[in-house]
């Protein structure tokens, strides 16, 4: 003779349900972790020697930062909110100046023939006494002079911002504004102690 | 007469509410929580408060990301670590010459493909110098993981 099977208690199924959801909630974290991406250069090797094409001053814009936190920007004092405009006016030399990066006539994809500067260099120089809090400002006025100059022309030829552009079309702009900062090796500019 | 605003026993009770789908319900949101969530890795034992940046932007993978924090040790510690500036990998208390050992456990944990994709989450607090950040930099370099983030808040605005 079959049992008749009892229907099975599930009141405390949603209590079980419930101490999970605790546990999840207690151990888990739901931060995105956000940052200022950046390349480090490779080590130099061992023998490599020396290499000798100078980097012409006119090319390199130099930001030097000391133990105070004060920003010496190509030999001047400045405050850092000067800092994007005199980088976004290297980095594009849009009157053609002779302070500022060399230009060079060069044919690129979408923009045809333009003229453009040739591989301005933005150093980034600081102290070991330097607070990281304000080497990441500076770090991130930086940045935002050449984002903002992509950006800008995405813009203005595809009106689009640049991080929506497919690959093609941002090596182009990437070209167009070819601005490298470098993460120098580390130098005492600015008499903090070793 | 019957009242009008007081209706009598039998219309009144309302029955018990079926709580048969309570549990679904739970499990939904438990579910949700477990994909959209990470699990905690460390206990922090330094002090970070990271800085602002309006160009920060979002760490893709969360798997091919390592951690180093920098900061001061939090008060129960400094007994025994001070208060200067330290560093932490995973659960400890490292100097500087520990990390290109971590950076090579790390990449022991990846499979081949991705080992130079690993990228170095550098959380430091914003009081620190920069002078052990550059002693990091520097180790980094040696150990050959170049892909850096200075991990920061994102903000539109700075002050």
């Amino acid at each position: 003779m079959a049992r008749k099977l009892q229907p099975i208690n599930a009141g405390s199924m949603a209590d079980i349900a419930f101490l999970l959801l605790i546990f999840f909630l207690v151990t888990t974290t739901m931060d995105v972790d956000t940052g200022l991406m950046r390349m480090l250069p490779p080590m130099p090797e061992k023998n490599q020697k020396k290499t000798n094409d100078k980097i012409k001053e006119r090319n390199v814009f130099v930001v030097l930062i000391n133990k105070n936190n004060e920003l010496l920007v190509e030999g001047n004092r400045m405050d850092i909110h000067q800092l994007r405009q005199a980088a976004k006016d290297f980095i594009a030399n849009p009157d053609n100046r002779d302070d500022l990066p060399e230009k060079e006539w060069k044919d690129i994809p979408f923009f045809g023939h333009v003229f453009v500067t040739k591989n301005p260099v933005i150093s980034l120089q600081n102290d070991r006494g330097t607070s990281y809090g304000t080497y990441i400002k500076v770090q991130n006025e930086l940045i935002a002079a050449k984002d903002e100059l992509r950006n800008e022309l995405a813009r203005s030829k595809f009106g689009m911002n640049y991080d929506d552009l497919d690959k093609e079309k941002q090596e182009a702009i990437k070209k167009y504004y070819p601005a490298a900062i470098s993460e120098a090796e580390p130098k005492n500019v600015g008499g903090g102690k070793q | 007469m019957k009242s009008k605003f007081r209706p009598n026993e039998e219309e009144r009770s309302i029955g018990q509410i079926n709580t048969a789908s309570l549990p679904d319900i739970i499990f939904m949101l438990l579910f949700f929580f477990m994909v959209t969530t990470v699990m905690r890795e460390v206990d922090l034992k330094v002090n970070i408060h990271v800085p602002e940046a309006t160009q920060a932007k979002k760490l893709e993978k969360k798997s091919l990301v390592s951690f180093i924090y920098v900061g001061k040790p939090l008060p129960r510690f400094q007994k025994m670590f001070g208060t200067e500036p330290r560093i932490q990998l995973n659960d400890q208390f490292r100097t500087v010459r520990d990390i290109q050992d971590f950076i090579a456990q790390e990449k022991d944990q990846l499979n081949e493909a991705d080992r130079n994709k690993l990228t170095v989450s550098l959380k430091v607090d914003e009081n620190t110098q920069m002078g052990i950040v550059s002693d990091i930099k520097q180790s980094l370099r040696r150990a050959n993981a170049l892909k850096i983030s200075y991990s920061s808040v994102k903000t539109d605005k700075i002050r």
